[in-house]
């Protein structure tokens, strides 16, 4: 089945085996769509190799998608009865992230669809504040 | 709601290099659309419908607010600021000493946090933090595509992980049939600080 992959958000779609809970993606979707190969190195992307200790569950048959989030080490929401996943960030890298004490920047409209970053403001004192109507 | 008063801050000190940002997390701009158009925001008011913001700065619950310098380096950590007393009754929590402290800052008065203290006070996600945001982020694009059931597995899978954040608990009730301001609302939180839990959770009055 046709089966949709959030990666951090951005939706890429990919023909799935779905067994129960476990989800398998044919090796050629996952190289397409996330741009990792599973190599003698370990599960590469753009510039970056991670090594993989346990390989069960990646490979020419398909990538089970629990396996390669956990090598990612990145959490994963999956809903196979709705055909849909989330692969989210890992706790590690927003840890880093948010220790080394550098504002992370993000885009995001205003009411107009006008998008604006954090990074527009370098230079600037910057009060963000996050607030919601409920 | 604040967003005029931080609006009204932004006018007054945009001219010592200050800028508000200020980003409603929404699922939708409908929902903050009525405030934002009567603060006829000049700062940048922006929405985040998918809890981008929340997923970056590890935010838990509404109000936070984050101050950062010139060089972008967070030099105050999350804490809870109301730029009114309008909820004072509820939260215990003033707002005339947290806005001085801002326009101290701004102004070059006082000093902002150095790093070991930020740090020091900062919160960062667990690993139950980040699946949370997962199972929230699936849920809702499950609920935009009106597989409501579906999504609502996913919210509540999130709630259980992370129970202290409100910014899914009670920011997906408005996707979920719920009112929340009303009694689901009320009683999620009073059997949160029944457990010895605070709704807010404030930097301490003194950081030094």
């Amino acid at each position: 089945m046709t089966f949709t992959l959030l990666d951090a958000g951005r939706a890429v779609e990919a023909t799935a085996r779905i067994a129960g809970d476990r989800v398998t993606i044919p090796a050629a979707d996952v190289e397409r769509e996330l741009g990792l190969t599973l190599t003698p190195e370990g599960l590469c992307g753009e510039g970056f190799c991670i090594p993989v200790a346990d390989a069960s569950g990646l490979g020419a048959s398909g990538f089970d998608l629990a396996a390669l989030a956990r090598v990612l080490d990145r959490p994963l929401a999956v809903d196979a009865v709705a055909g849909a996943a989330y692969l989210g960030a890992a706790s590690g890298e927003r840890r880093r992230a948010l220790g080394s004490l550098h504002a992370p920047d993000f885009s995001l409209p205003d009411l107009a669809g006008r998008l604006h970053s954090l990074s527009e403001h370098l230079g600037k004192k910057v009060l963000l504040v996050a607030h919601a109507s409920w | 709601m604040d967003l005029p008063v931080w609006q009204a801050l932004y006018e007054e000190l945009k001219g010592h290099g200050f800028v508000v940002i200020t980003v409603a997390l929404d699922k939708s701009a409908d929902d903050p659309r009525p405030w934002i158009e009567a603060a006829r925001p000049t700062h940048p008011s922006l929405v985040d419908t998918r809890h981008v913001l929340a997923d970056l700065y590890n935010i838990v619950n509404v109000p936070t607010v984050l101050w950062i310098d010139e060089q972008g380096r967070i030099v105050r950590p999350n804490d809870v600021t109301f730029a009114t007393d309008t909820f004072r009754h509820i939260t215990g929590l003033e707002s005339v000493r947290p806005l001085q402290a801002i326009r101290d800052w701004v102004t070059g008065k006082a000093r902002a946090l150095d790093a070991a203290t930020a740090r020091r006070l900062q919160t960062l996600p667990s690993p139950d933090d980040q699946q949370a945001r997962a199972e929230f982020g699936l849920g809702q694009w499950l609920w935009e595509r009106g597989q409501r059931d579906a999504a609502e597995r996913h919210f509540v899978r999130a709630g259980e992980l992370a129970p202290h954040d409100f910014t899914i608990r009670r920011g997906t009730m408005p996707m979920r049939g719920m009112d929340p301001m009303g009694p689901e609302f009320r009683s999620m939180r009073d059997a949160w600080r029944d457990a010895g839990h605070p709704y807010y959770r404030p930097l301490p009055d003194h950081l030094d």
